[in-house]
């Protein structure tokens, strides 16, 4: 059945709601209006108030309030409305979930799943455009998972529900109703249109820790998540290179493997995301491939990312790493 | 020319400092058995002054007064004092110990034995804590083995905790003692989402959750009595008023400005303060909020009144910014001194017996010491095995982490 991104998350914890009465889905407006992204649309009228409600607009509260229910054996699948707001939960994610089950020594855990909608290309501005994974994996005890097409997301999703670690689940807005490949000109085709469209109406998972080729090519590996996918898919057409370009999925566990792999057949590495480059989730993947492929690299790791600028709103596309730039580095990487 | 003064900036300041005589006698102590005790279904409007007064049950000649004498039995009074007495006897043999370079830190609770002890005797068993580093007490009352606690402070072979957490921070779920963390506040709204799920579960467990004085200021109080108060959570948020948060005043958390106990009114939740070191008011009052948790009658505020008459751990030197003499100037005297004090006027307590059940207790915590001891302290090698170090990050361990232990060669 063809669903778009927000269908198919929304579908993710229909399933959940439906096979475990542990599972409880909230956020702010997520009940009864059904999230401001329409995620969550139906599932309290579907499964009744104390399933699927409302929280008052309190990040930190919302997170403890799901690490206390996780400590109790329940199996919260809560939502931040925009990764941009999630600081006000950063104490509670990375010194309480994240260590809740190392402190102590397994007695308790936080098996939690953060939904919160991330990234650019909607003229969000500041507060509505952040990408900010690399604080998450910078984190020893949280999972951050990244899907880029519906069929992964909700089989992301529903591993993510199940999986007894905390994980940060990172929406890329942008795709919620179609790919996005970066040509902002063009019109985006919804997601009806495109084959991972099609999702399942029932249970199934998309493994945790596991990339996706999402091309098949000689020339440059392209590590990408998220909206970045798409872009890199379009920028290696209008570059006419023969690249290989991995969804990541996961960031944290990494497939480190998979990468390994594409880039020592390749022998070049291109790297994009949106979020900024210093210290970002670039600068990690980039040490990774140095360290795991160095005698195979034929040219200097590029990465292709958002500057180190807050987001701004007027300049989007100057800001937001396009086909043009990720297309430019996949050029330089070539001739290196 | 405006005709205002120009704006002057206020920092509170606690009243006295080393070097100064401390005077309590201007502080606002209500008379034992004064306060009201209203029915537990009470609409939390209606007993705004409760947040203002203190509800005391023992008189200064050790009599239960007033409407909150909970009207205990003997063998429950005698538990609590032996538990505070251990808590009490523990703490100064893990001081010492930590002196004597066995350990590399401890937390006393000193002073503030009641909370905890009366508090747990007044919970059932199966009711969860959600304490911090001074709740002590409720693992003792709770019958944890104290050797269990000193394997944790020493970080030995047979630690619980592997070694991984600094000492005192002690985890059991099956004593229904929550992970302590060194972030404060934390812990205060996650409790609310354990009573939560209790509540959503058909449960008939409720919760409990404390905080220190100075902690209030964090924003986790604020989520905590926001969302107990919006979902009703059957959770008791305890506020353990010591005056004290290392070396500030309870003046710098806004203690000045109004009592802890009336914070819970801005939220629609019942605020009693209580006598934190008058052990049968601490009973009667939990027993009140726990008797309202179970009812679905939602949570409800405790300001614990009491006194940290220790520095604040084994790292701190507290006459550097108090009085020395302060704690003994303390108007509400000491916790084990009062329960004493009456049990020997209900005439079922003695001197004799209290200092052979201090030389008894004295006597147990030295030989769980040495048995603790036998198996390691810190820095004496004898330790969990390294290889635990990677393990309990995640479920499963990771492929990274598996190979960061194999490159630390363990």
């Amino acid at each position: 059945m063809p669903m778009n991104m927000i269908q198919a998350l929304n579908s993710a914890m229909d399933v959940m709601l439906d096979r475990d009465p542990n599972v409880l889905v909230f956020g702010e407006d997520v009940g009864f209006f059904g999230g401001v992204f329409r995620a969550t649309e139906g599932l309290q009228k579907k499964y009744g108030l104390k399933r699927c409600f409302d929280t008052p607009i309190g990040e930190g509260g919302i997170v403890a309030v799901a690490i206390g229910m996780g400590a109790y054996g329940l199996r919260p699948c809560v939502e931040i409305q925009f990764a941009d707001y999630i600081y006000p939960a950063f104490d509670q994610l990375v010194s309480e979930a994240a260590r809740l089950r190392y402190r102590s020594a397994g007695d308790f855990w936080a098996p939690l799943t953060v939904r919160t909608p991330y990234g650019g290309g909607i003229f969000g501005g500041q507060t509505h455009s952040q990408s900010p994974e690399a604080l998450f994996t910078h984190v020893a005890g949280l999972k951050t998972v990244i899907p880029s097409n519906p069929y992964d997301a909700k089989g992301l999703l529903i591993a993510s529900i199940e999986e007894d670690d905390p994980v940060i689940f990172l929406e890329p807005k942008r795709i919620y109703n179609g790919p996005f490949d970066g040509h902002h000109n063009k019109p985006v085709s919804p997601w009806a249109n495109f084959p991972e469209s099609n999702v399942p109406e029932g249970y199934y998972t998309v493994p945790l820790g596991k990339a996706a080729r999402v091309r098949e090519g000689k020339d440059v590996t392209v590590l990408a998540y998220g909206t970045m996918v798409h872009v890199a898919k379009a920028a290696a057409d209008d570059a006419k290179i023969d690249a290989e370009i991995l969804d990541l999925r996961t960031l944290l566990p990494l497939d480190i493997d998979a990468i390994v792999e594409s880039v020592k057949k390749t022998g070049r590495c291109v790297i994009v995301h949106e979020a900024t480059r210093t210290s970002g989730f670039g600068a990690e993947l980039s040490a990774l491939v140095q360290e795991n492929c160095f005698y195979h690299l034929e040219a200097p790791i590029e990465r292709v990312t958002g500057w180190d600028t807050p987001y701004p709103h007027a300049f989007e596309w100057d800001y937001f790493p396009g086909p043009k730039r990720t297309a430019a580095a996949m050029r330089k990487v070539m001739e290196g | 020319m405006k005709n205002t003064p120009a704006l002057s900036l206020y920092i509170p300041e606690p009243k006295y400092r080393p070097g100064d005589t401390p005077d309590f006698s201007d502080l606002n102590v209500s008379a034992a058995g004064v306060v009201r005790r209203p029915d537990v279904a009470v609409n939390s409007s209606e007993i705004h002054d409760l947040a203002f007064t203190l509800i005391r049950v023992l008189d200064d000649k050790g009599d239960a007064v007033g409407p909150w004498d909970p009207k205990l039995d003997v063998d429950t009074l005698k538990r609590g004092l032996r538990a505070m007495l251990l808590t009490r006897i523990f703490d100064d043999r893990m001081f010492r110990a930590q002196r004597q370079g066995k350990t590399s830190f401890y937390m006393k609770s000193l002073g503030e034995e009641a909370v905890a002890v009366a508090q747990a005797l007044a919970l059932d068993r199966d009711d969860m804590c959600f304490p911090t580093y001074r709740q002590q007490g409720l693992l003792i009352a709770r019958d944890y083995p104290l050797v269990m606690m000193m394997n944790q402070i020493y970080s030995n072979e047979q630690d619980p905790l592997k070694g991984r957490q600094l000492p005192i921070m002690y985890s059991s779920k099956e004593h229904g003692f929550f992970s302590i963390s060194g972030n404060l506040g934390t812990q205060f709204s996650q409790a609310v989402g354990w009573a939560m799920a209790s509540a959503y579960k058909g449960d008939d467990r409720i919760c409990a959750a404390w905080i220190g004085d100075g902690s209030t200021a964090e924003g986790d109080f604020h989520h905590a009595l926001t969302f107990g108060s919006v979902y009703r959570a059957p959770v008791l948020l305890n506020v353990v008023n010591n005056q004290w948060a290392i070396s500030s005043y309870q003046g710098i958390a806004g203690g000045d400005r109004s009592t802890f106990a009336s914070r819970a009114i801005g939220y629609g939740i019942p605020g009693l303060r209580v006598d934190g070191n008058d052990f049968l008011a601490v009973y009667a009052a939990t027993q009140w909020a726990a008797d309202r948790a179970r009812m679905n009658l939602g949570p409800t505020v405790l300001e614990l009144f009491t006194y940290r008459a220790e520095g604040h751990s084994t790292s701190d030197d507290p006459t550097q910014y108090r009085p020395a003499d302060e704690p003994g100037a303390w108007p509400l005297g000491d916790p084990v001194n009062r329960l004493t004090k009456h049990l020997i006027a209900r005439g079922v307590w003695s001197d004799d017996e209290h200092k052979a059940l201090v030389d008894e207790l004295t006597e147990y915590v030295k030989a769980v010491g040495k048995e603790a001891e036998k198996n390691g302290t810190l820095g004496n090698s004898k330790l969990p095995s390294v290889k635990t170090m990677f393990e309990d990050v995640y479920k499963e361990v990771p492929p990274h982490l598996r190979k960061q232990r194999q490159e630390l060669g363990v």
